[in-house]
């Protein structure tokens, strides 16, 4: 990196936040801190002084040490070779780190985000004369056997027309296209992670991001380009349900942070992944996801950043037309990071501790998430789900609420629920999806038209379950009519076969729109029969003993469900034949 | 070496010293009071005009008159295999009449974190013939598992047990203990000790002591002495180590003290807003690393303020560990050992460590239908004091009749019994007997029932 101006002198270390005297510097701006130059970001400005957040520990760090500017913005590198990595909040690749420094993670260490050495056979899709506009696609690279990805030029570029474009074998800094603005691009491009990439504009989501987990897709969907939220105390399913995303849904790209967090869970996704296979491509779901790693033992401020780091990548790929899901755990953590960085500001700070800008950092973070058309025309998208962990699992703290203000989607997590181990532990009655009257019309037509009829009748059937479970409180299940004795068990149907999804079990891991149609309707056709063989007379102690309901478990565990399936209508038909005989 | 006269303020822990040549942040002090007595100390704030230096020991005698010297060094510990049988003072000194640690190195005590990258995966079935553990929690090497208790409940009985039974089926591997006590009582620590001792856990142990009235700020360092310590063992010895550090809620009291000192904006109630990033360099410093033959597995055993699990002390932890092992007031009085309530207990790493080839291939499903199960059973107890039995569905009483059968048969064993865990997973197939078939199946396989459930073995 250049330099542009002369060293500063640091005048005080307390922690990650450190202060600078004499440096010529702006908002932003990564600086070298110290004799062994580590990282950091400049954060205020305050008349001769320069307070600077630094990407690594700052333990041995002394005053009278020199600072020097770079002038740069924290930026990350753009290209092929970034699906399949595994980096640290501000883009290191873990693993050449080790290569560099061992088992540990130690400082003063840079590595560049992609590998510079590495040759990708780079087709052109653009010709001498055309023109070329920022944005634009001029080529391709295989860069994983699920993705191709697709060389741009870069958004602010002037553009023109091109002068020569070269194809073959090339590393990512070899100039592959000139234009005759006087410009020159290799494949790489940069961009500062804290302002977002250009797009043309942003549309309204249509169409549902499938998860393969029956409870969202069935009742609380997001769309592509949407916004959600899991919160929940510790132990209550954010993480599985998030690995659940980023293993299952029907993401083109899938970006994964995780910001502040264990790093046995990355390790987790490090093995797990690769052995997977992508429902869709048949490849292993490792290619087409990024991770990013700063756990919670790994500086504060890199994790800052890292939710930065990692929504930036996000909107590459968008950019390319792409959809992306990008799953970050936990952004309270991300939220605390800021805490921890403000209270050694010495400023006022807002509600519990956190910064008084913690809801516009919310809501700028969110607002990078959208369908949009990008400068190469068509839409790409990204959508965000947020994991949030609220402090003693309140979720009336200052990162919950001002979350909610924004998101879309909110997927409520419940001790109640993870403690007696009904997963995902998501409360049906607290939580809610806005994007339903957007994704009507596509269940309807690409799904069933009684799709929607079905959820609305799922849901009022919860609602009622808890209305009535209030009651048999009072005066116990027998004392409840006949008719509502069926709703009960109905409800408990509901929760038991549809609701709970084993994240853990091969088969009921993932369930596709079909299947989770089939068991939508299995249970309403029991519903119907029973309340009818009811007002026919039969008391419910029979209506509720019936053989067949007792197969329905089993189409959940079963890959080739079906036959099951038929078994339980045939049996149905039969033992309610048999009652009203 | 220079010895500066400039302090200005003592606070609390803080001393606050002028004018020094530039001082390295987190270097360590050395405090000369008026009488000869050394103290130590670490810098907390460095600036070009003051440093801020908090001192781990007593402030009594410090002074305007204290010699401050800067040591020129980060607080590093000498470590060696020697120190295996070895009882340590909480902030490293021999206080068991033995000699000094000659060292074979000399380790920075806050570590540093482990490459997410370089980690392997924790994996290996720890039998700690628990039931309540083994069978629905079960503890992997490799792990952090803490023990979430109350004042008065037998949680150091359980840590004990766990240390004396603690195997991995099938494995003769070096193992190790370091135990690490942070304001606990003389008695507490004799309890361990005369433990240690009986069992001859001594010769492979090392021990480090901070008692109740040891200084507070020396217990920020002892958990550090002791992961390292670990760390040693474990990744350049190879041996695999169990960390048990109680109490922890006596540690992050520490910490709020500090805080407090340092007149720092508090986070929720009054503890430091880093508390969560300050846990984590010391749980996260649990794990295995590829390619290295040791493993560091931790057990932290803390205690609830008003058996809140909504404290920040405890939720904190549970943010950060790999589960929770929660002890019940409400077992405990019915007279149930171990008072493990399995329902707001959690393994996290359980998956990993079970099933064919590694435990069996019922576990995961029978410790589901176990949980269930009770869940359901412990949900009627509330109803039936309303409505009363009578009230209940056939259904249901069978479910509350499962829950007594649960806290008797399965949670319930003798402070010296050591299940396997093909027991253990027996004692669930002989209480499931009380459910009807139906109820088992929705959650277990049909081959599974056929081939462990009593009423199909002969
Ligand atoms: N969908 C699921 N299926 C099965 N088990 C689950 C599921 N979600 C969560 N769990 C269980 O709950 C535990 C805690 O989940 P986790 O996602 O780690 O919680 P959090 O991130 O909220 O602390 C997991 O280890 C797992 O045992
Ligand atoms: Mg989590």
């Amino acid at each position: 990196m250049e330099v542009n101006s002369k060293p500063g002198i640091l005048k005080r270390i307390a922690g990650p936040v450190v202060t600078a005297i004499n440096l010529d510097a702006h908002m932003y701006d990564v600086v070298k801190v110290g004799t062994e130059q580590l990282m950091g970001e400049v954060i205020k400005i305050d008349g001769p002084d320069t307070v600077i957040q630094v990407y690594e520990s700052t333990t041995g760090i002394r005053p009278g040490e020199p600072v020097v500017n770079t002038g740069l913005s924290l930026a990350v590198e753009l290209g092929p070779g970034l699906l399949t990595s595994i980096y640290d909040g501000i883009q290191r690749p873990l693993d050449v780190l080790i290569q560099k420094m061992g088992n540990f993670i130690a400082r003063g260490v840079t590595a560049p985000g992609l590998n510079h050495e590495k040759k990708w056979d780079f087709k052109p899709v653009v010709h001498v004369g055309d023109k070329v506009t920022a944005g634009q696609i001029i080529g391709e690279v295989q860069e994983t056997r699920s993705i191709l990805h697709k060389v741009m030029i870069p958004p602010r570029a002037k553009g023109g027309k091109v002068t020569k474009i070269n194809a073959g074998s090339f590393t990512i800094d070899e100039i592959v296209i000139e234009l005759d603005s006087g410009e020159s691009f290799p494949m790489m491009q940069k961009w500062p992670v804290r302002i977002p990439r250009p797009y043309v504009e942003k549309h309204s989501p249509s169409i549902p991001l499938l998860t393969g987990q029956r409870i969202l897709d069935g009742l609380f969907p997001i769309a592509k380009g949407g916004t959600a939220a899991i919160p929940g105390p510790f132990g209550s399913g954010k993480t599985v349900t998030q690995q659940q995303l980023a293993k299952w849904s029907d993401a083109e790209i899938v970006v994964y942070i995780g910001c502040g967090e264990r790093g046995n869970e990355m390790t987790e996704v490090l093995t797990e992944f690769p052995a997977l296979k992508d429902p869709k491509t048949g490849n292993s779901l490792m290619e087409r996801t990024v991770l990013i790693a700063n756990t919670s033992n790994m500086p504060v401020a890199a994790r800052e950043a890292s939710v930065y780091t990692g929504i930036t990548l996000a909107e590459y790929y968008r950019d390319m037309g792409y959809d992306v899901a990008l799953m970050a755990d936990s952004t309270s953590r991300w939220a605390e990071a800021m805490r921890e960085i403000c209270s050694r500001l010495e400023e006022m700070p807002g509600e519990e501790g956190y910064p008084a800008y913690l809801s516009s950092r919310l809501s700028e973070f969110y607002e990078r998430a959208g369908l949009v058309q990008p400068l190469c025309g068509g839409s790409g998208s990204v959508s965000v789900i947020g994991a949030v962990s609220p402090a003693g699992g309140d979720f009336s703290e200052p990162v919950t609420q001002n979350t909610l203000r924004i998101v879309k989607v909110f997927w409520a997590l419940d001790a109640n629920l993870s403690r007696r181990r009904h997963f995902p532990a998501i409360n049906w009655l607290q939580s809610y999806s806005l994007y339903m009257a957007q994704l009507n019309d596509y269940y309807d037509e690409k799904v069933s038209p009684e799709w929607n009829k079905l959820r609305a009748w799922f849901m009022e059937v919860l609602q009622k379950e808890a209305e009535l479970l209030e009651i048999v409180q009072l005066v116990g299940s027998d004392a409840l009519p006949e008719a509502e004795q069926i709703t009960i068990e109905v409800a408990r149907m509901i929760r038991e076969l549809f609701l709970q999804q084993n994240g853990f079990d091969p088969v009921d891991t993932y369930c596709d729109l079909p299947k989770t149609l089939d068991m939508f309707k299995m249970i309403k056709t029991y519903a119907e029969l029973a309340y009818a063989a009811q007002v026919a007379g039969v008391p419910p102690s029979q209506i509720l003993g019936i053989k067949s309901k007792n197969e329905m478990p089993q189409v959940k565990f079963t890959k080739d469900y079906k036959p099951v399936l038929n078994k339980i209508y045939a049996g149905m038909e039969a033992e309610f034949k048999e009652l009203r005989a | 070496m220079k010895e500066y006269k400039t302090v200005s303020k003592v606070a609390g822990p803080l001393l606050f010293v002028q004018k020094t040549e530039p001082v390295s942040y987190e270097e360590q002090v050395s405090l000369v009071l008026a009488d000869g007595t050394m103290k130590r100390g670490q810098v907390l704030d460095t600036s070009d005009d003051l440093v801020v230096v908090q001192c781990y020991e007593s402030t009594t005698g410090l002074g305007r008159d204290t010699g401050v010297r800067f040591l020129g060094e980060t607080f590093k510990m000498p470590v060696s295999k020697t120190m295996l049988g070895r009882i340590l003072s909480g902030g490293g000194k021999p206080i068991d009449g033995g000699p000094e640690i000659i060292p074979d190195k000399r380790l920075d005590i806050n570590g540093a974190a482990i490459n997410p990258y370089a980690r392997g995966t924790p994996r290996d079935f720890i039998q700690t013939g628990i039931s309540t553990i083994d069978g629905t929690n079960t503890l992997v090497r490799g792990q952090k598992l803490p023990i979430f208790s109350s004042a008065g409940l037998p949680h150091n009985e359980i840590a004990l047990q766990i240390a004396r039974q603690a195997k991995v089926p099938g494995s003769d591997e070096q193992f190790a203990v370091v135990f690490a006590a942070m304001g606990i009582t003389r008695e507490e620590a004799n309890y361990f000790m005369a433990d240690f001792e009986r069992t001859g856990a001594l010769e492979r142990a090392v021990v480090f002591l901070n008692l109740a009235d040891d200084p507070a700020v020396e217990r920020t360092v002892t958990p550090r002495l002791a992961l390292t310590t670990a760390e040693y063992l474990a990744y350049e010895l190879g041996y695999h180590v169990l960390v048990i550090l109680t109490d922890m809620t006596n540690y992050c009291e520490a910490l709020r003290q500090i805080g407090a000192a340092r007149e720092e904006v508090p986070g929720r109630r009054g503890y430091p807003g880093y508390m969560y990033t300050d846990l984590a360099s010391l749980y996260e410093r649990a794990g295995i690393i590829k390619g290295l033959k040791g493993s560091v597995t931790q057990i932290p055993i803390l205690t609830m303020p008003g058996d809140d699990i909504t404290h920040p002390i405890p939720d904190l932890t549970g943010y950060i560990t790999e589960g929770q092992i929660v002890i019940s007031p409400e077992l405990h009085r019915k007279g149930i050992y171990p008072p493990i309530n399995v329902l707001p207990s959690l393994s996290r790493l359980m998956n990993l460590g079970i099933g064919k080839g590694m435990t069996r291939d019922d576990h995961k499903k029978v410790s589901d239908m176990m949980y269930s199960g009770y869940a359901e059973g412990v949900d009627l107890r509330g109803l039936v004091a309303i409505v009363g039995k009578d009230a209940l569905s056939e259904r249901d009483q069978k479910f509350l009749e499962f829950a007594d059968a649960f806290e008797n048969t399965f949670v319930r064993q003798g402070a010296d019994e050591d299940r396997t865990i093909a027991q253990t997973l027996d004692i669930g197939w002989n209480m499931f007997i009380q459910l009807p078939e139906s109820e088992l199946e929705k959650r277990i396989d049909r081959d599974l029932i056929k081939k462990y459930h009593p009423n199909y073995r002969k």
